[in-house]
């Protein structure tokens, strides 16, 4: 009852975090009907500060701050999404895979994974992205991939409680093949633990993105992308001009937006620690 | 208990070797042909063939492999395409400077978010609870290159209280070094306190739901007793591993915070071979990076162990 | 008259949620007494019990009445001066002693710590006291038992301990939750024996917490009976147990009484086996958990196996339905021999043998319907249509005596009784000829297991199917088995009709077992303890 009750009534930070969310949302969507200029139009000097032409001002080639990050949140946005929904797609067929397959399978796939988990990632991904080239679609399936490891460990750990339960075991006992145990009897009780682990594998992919687009190696021009914008503009802060910000800012709005929102499904299962009545 | 500590550090050393083997794999095996990567498309085939010559292309991949983890034994990681200089020479300064903007973030780090997280996790929905858990989901949630230029902006290139760019020489006093990497340490520390302080309060608030706990207070002991002497010392093992964890993020996390810097340290140098393309120099900088993941996390292991009750007094 | 060391008056606790756990609670304690609570799952008594220190767990809050001990009010202290009341003046002994000793402080570091605290003894004389109560309770080596740290010991000596620790600081009240809940029979009634003795030669009183009536019966002066956190009916134990006023506190006595009473079953034709172990052991690892244990089944027949924690009963069932693989031996079931693998059993082997868990909480998936769950068997034995499953389904929904409009239902909404019975129903659609059902009843509630017994019995009857039963609780075999196998440490130490088993000459185990099991009969303790004395 009181489960669907704080569905019902979000709390202010969820709400706030939802309504950022959506209007990001909304710019990536509408991008060219409602950014005032071209993504890559040059319309003025560099780095002209904020004005009523440009509300927030124009970047190092004098293209306007304001339409490049609309724009750059389809990229921005899209690509962190799609490296996402990837990562969990790999990540939670082989999790489930390893604790139901047994356990020939699951000690290969997890010291695998734990082998591939024990180089930091934003090193294996700039050794990869290196060799291979930063094009979209490997940019995608390399994080992708690489996130698809903590997704996988996360998902076998909640998916092997589950596979333990007496229901998967009756379920054994009555003959029924791999394939429908995962699907049915362990899939639907994993995913809700996992939804706020969406949430927060959306920002760290979001977030890496950024950072790779940061060094140079993620999203390549002449796409305009939050992170490129502040690797472009990142020497204007020498001068004390405030340019690098606002895409920086944008990311971090995102990232907040999202947080909070996960946030608030994390507390609706939350309970008080045991201790906190003598606290 | 032993045993176990041994087959750790045994198992840390066989990770060791298969991150050997996955930068081999991963620089020059899953590219296809690595001299057309190295050298991109506008290569002709004269140079193609001259550059795999050089690499040593012709021979069998394991060979290669073999020969490049013996020389890399030896504290030789060959010499940087670009440059011509020995990666090792050019290394070890960087090694030492990353290391140095490591060990000041950490140890700024380290003590704050252990006694803020576990402040607030004895505090558990109170004020400073509730402060520190904004504060650090803002700190957590924003990239590290915003944090930095807020800091530029306010404190360097605004107020001018210190340099925007941290440039080190070998030979520049300790108080120098202090205060010109003040700005980067910060930036770390304030990531990396972020996480750690989270990942502290959830591992006290999980002691603290135990029933030994309601046994402690039920025993008339003040809070105070109960929480230093029935709570931290079962804290211990997952605060370490918090710790470590962290510091191992910390590595990672100094790449970006170096290059905005523009400090020298390996990060960059890592950086810099990316974008060239610098294939001894990814190799080398990957290796230093996947050496002290493993190594912190074979030492947390270890420490794990160490204090565990269980294996201490083994029945 | 006395005046009371403890008095509740108008007690109320609620959690965050707002549900009420405690309403209107009141309670008079005089010097020396021992009050019994006793209720099913739910009904407030550990509430109450925690209440009394002053003292509400997380996420609940004590929002009406006074606990006052000894003429001072508690809940007008502050955080230090209740701090100061526990432990020194009421004292706390938990279900689970393995839980709430503290791993990383040795066995004596916690005991002294107490009295230590409270300013009652020393260090070093508290230290010398709790070797003496070691010696006294016959813990091993105590002069060295205090160095051992929670993990090294037994859960029966560590619920000594525990007990020890409650008196350390000579307390007046004591709140038992539940101190032999845990443990074994045999065990129990070594920890109650502990429990009495220590009560009378300390002359504290005591709240005694537990959902036996049985056990109660044997420690408390007088019983207060609860139920869904309201008071049922209070009394002198005498009184509950030959007199009791209320309708569900003669339910309860009632129903553990004919637990008491052995029942005659017989089949009604001859023996036709339809299960054959034979000469089964089986290994975890190197340890061997079955160790040549033989026993048959036979149509409309119902078998026990009963043992303690450890003894093979539950691995005897896990080989039974191919969970487990047996090292040696054979299975034959209804004139087949059974491949000891489960992915060798054809399918048709696994429809004729169905299991019924202790748990029906986790034997349930709970994002499925009860119509989806008792629906699958149906389309993946009899691969019948859409139509034909949902209508079989109502059928065995009221064979089990549940509504139709359950079918839609999510299981997560039922009761542990309604889930238990849709479990039942589940294995029924499989139209099985043997039902192994483990600890079928010991996660429910005395009267909602009693029901699930009686359906059993009834099913069986109607449907001529064999049971296996796994069980610890010696009340269930008297009442439902035909035949009965005791098991100790994975060996048959007595197997045959159950009328025998309970009739001497015993094995030396089966009777220590049959002397352990808490009877109604407030003398049946002091009985005991002569008994064995001798």
């Amino acid at each position: 009852m009181s489960i669907h009750h704080s569905l019902r009534n979000p709390p202010l930070s969820a709400k706030i975090g939802i309504v950022i969310f959506l209007f990001f949302i909304f710019c990536a969507v509408f991008a060219p009907l409602i950014a005032p200029y071209g993504e890559a139009e040059s319309v003025g000097k560099t780095w002209i500060g904020p004005s009523a032409e440009f509300w927030l001002g124009t970047d190092n080639i004098g293209r306007d701050m304001l339409s490049r990050i609309i724009y750059g949140a389809r990229m921005t946005l899209g690509v962190a999404a799609a490296c996402t929904l990837l990562s969990f797609l790999i990540g939670v067929t082989m999790g489930l895979l390893a604790a139901v397959a047994g356990k020939t399978v699951d000690q290969v796939l997890s010291r695998f994974i734990d082998l591939m988990l024990s180089i930091p990632i934003l090193v294996f991904a700039l050794m990869i992205l290196s060799m291979l080239g930063s094009s979209l679609l490997t940019l995608v399936i390399t994080i992708g991939v690489l996130d698809s490891f903590r997704v996988f460990r996360l998902a076998r750990s909640i998916a092997v409680n589950i596979v333990v339960t007496e229901f998967v075991e009756v379920a054994r006992l009555r003959g029924e093949g791999l394939w429908w145990i995962m699907r049915r009897e362990v899939l639907p009780n994993a995913l809700p633990p996992m939804i706020a682990e969406f949430g927060l594998r959306f920002c760290f992919n979001f977030l890496f993105v950024a950072g790779l687009s940061f060094l140079g190696l993620g999203i390549q021009p002449p796409f305009a992308d939050w992170g490129g914008m502040v690797r472009e503009n990142g020497r204007s802060i020498a001068f004390g001009i405030p340019a690098p910000l606002w895409p920086a800012l944008a990311i971090a709005l995102t990232t907040i937006s999202v947080n909070m929102i996960v946030d608030w499904i994390l507390s609706i299962n939350a309970r008080p620690s045991g201790a906190s009545a003598e606290m | 208990m032993l045993r176990l500590i041994i087959t750790r550090v045994f198992l840390g050393c066989l990770t060791l070797l298969v991150v050997t083997l996955l930068i081999f794999v991963a620089t020059e095996i899953l590219p296809g042909d690595v001299a057309s990567a190295v050298l991109g498309q506008g290569a002709t085939p004269d140079t193609l063939a001259a550059f795999r010559i050089e690499l040593g292309l012709d021979r069998p991949a394991y060979v290669r492999y073999l020969e490049w983890l013996t020389n890399a034994l030896q504290g030789d990681l060959g010499v940087a395409m670009t440059n011509k200089r020995d990666v090792i020479e050019t290394l070890t300064p960087r090694l030492s400077n990353t290391l140095f903007l490591a060990g000041y973030a950490a140890a700024i780090a380290v003590p704050m978010a252990i006694v803020l997280g576990v402040l607030s996790a004895i505090n558990e929905g109170k004020f400073i609870d509730r402060a520190a858990n904004v504060l650090t989901l803002g700190a957590i949630s924003v990239p590290e290159f915003f944090i930095a230029y807020i800091l530029i902006l306010v404190f360097a290139t605004n107020l001018g209280w210190f340099p925007s760019l941290s440039t080190v020489y070998a030979d520049m006093g300790l108080w120098d070094k202090i205060y010109v990497v003040a700005l980067p340490a910060v930036t770390l520390t304030l990531l990396v306190m972020a996480h750690m302080l989270r990942m502290t309060r959830a591992s006290v608030l999980a002691i603290m739901s135990q029933p030994y706990i309601e046994m402690a207070f039920l025993k008339g002991l003040p809070r105070r007793r109960v929480i230093l002497r029935h709570a931290l010392p079962n804290a211990a093992a997952p605060i370490i591993s918090v710790v470590a964890l962290n510091l191992a993020y910390l590595i990672v996390g100094v790449v970006v915070i170096e290059v905005v810097f523009v400090y020298p340290g390996v990060g960059q140098y890592m950086v810099d071979g990316v974008t060239k393309r610098d294939l001894p120099v990814i190799q080398a900088c990957a290796l230093v990076f996947g050496g002290a993941f493993v190594l912190l996390n074979t030492l947390a292991d270890v420490l794990a162990i160490l204090v565990n009750p269980r294996l201490r007094h083994p029945r | 008259m006395t005046a009371a060391i403890l008095e509740i008056h108008g007690l109320r606790v609620e959690n965050l949620a707002g549900n009420v756990l405690v309403d209107n609670a009141n309670i008079t304690l005089l010097p020396g007494e021992v009050l019994g609570l006793i209720g099913e799952s739910g009904a407030g008594k550990s509430t109450i019990g925690l209440a009394a220190m002053g003292y509400a767990r997380g996420g609940c809050k004590i929002t009406a009445g006074r606990v006052v001990i000894d003429g001072v009010t508690i809940q007008d202290l502050t955080a230090e001066g209740r701090a100061q009341f526990r432990g020194r003046r009421i004292a706390y002994v938990a279900q689970s002693a393995a839980a709430s000793f503290n791993p990383a402080h040795c066995i004596m570091d916690q005991i002294c710590e107490m009295p230590v605290h409270h300013g009652v003894r020393t260090r070093a004389e508290a230290e010398a006291w709790a070797i003496e109560m070691f010696r006294t309770l016959e813990l091993p080596n105590p002069e060295t038992f205090g160095a051992r740290y929670p993990h090294q010991v037994s859960g029966g000596q560590l619920q000594r301990a525990m007990a020890i620790m409650a008196i350390s600081a000579r307390p007046d009240i004591v709140v038992f939750d539940e101190p032999t809940t845990a443990l074994d029979v045999t065990t129990q009634i070594e920890v109650l024996v502990l429990i009495k003795t220590l009560i009378r030669d300390y002359k504290i009183a005591a709240l005694y917490i537990t959902h036996d009536l049985a056990v109660v019966a044997q420690i408390a002066d007088r019983i207060m009976v609860l139920r869904h956190g309201k008071l049922v009916e209070t009394d002198s134990t005498a009184r509950i147990l030959h007199a009791p006023q209320q309708q569900y506190t003669k339910d309860l006595v009632e129903d553990r009484q004919s637990s008491d009473v052995f029942q005659e079953r017989s089949l009604k034709s001859g023996r036709e086996v339809i299960l054959d172990a034979s000469h089964v052991s089986a290994h975890y690892g190197d340890f061997q958990v079955l160790k040549d244990v033989s026993i048959t089944v036979a149509k409309g027949e119902t078998v026990a196996i009963v043992g303690e924690s450890g003894s093979g009963k539950t691995s005897l069932a896990r080989v039974m339905v191919g969970l487990t693989r047996p090292t040696s031996g054979s299975i034959t079931f209804l004139g087949q021999a059974l491949a000891g693998e489960l992915k060798q059993r054809s399918r048709e082997d696994l429809r004729k043998m169905q299991l019924i868990y202790q748990q029906p909480d986790v034997a349930l998936n709970p994002r499925q319907t009860v119509g989806e769950i008792i629906g699958r068997p149906i389309s993946l034995y009899f691969n019948r249509s859409k139509q034909a499953v949902r209508a079989r389904t109502l059928e065995l929904l009221a064979q089990v005596g549940l509504p139709a409009d359950y079918i839609d239902r999510k299981s997560t909404a039922l009761s542990g009784g309604q889930k238990q019975r849709i479990c039942i129903a589940r294995a029924l659609a499989a139209e099985p000829s043997l039902i192994i059902c483990d600890e079928p009843t010991s996660a429910l509630d005395q009267l909602v297991a009693d029901e699930i017994l009686k359906l059993l019995q009834k099913l069986q009857d109607d449907l001529g199917l064999s049971y296996l039963v796994i069980t610890h609780d010696l009340g269930i075999v008297r009442r439902i088995a035909h035949r009965t196998t005791v098991l100790l440490s994975g060996q048959v130490v007595a197997s045959g009709p159950t009328g025998d088993i309970f009739k001497p000459p015993f094995h030396p185990y089966t009777e220590k077992l049959l002397q352990s099991v808490p009877e109604l009969r407030e003398s049946w303790l002091d009985e005991v303890t002569a008994k064995r004395a001798k």
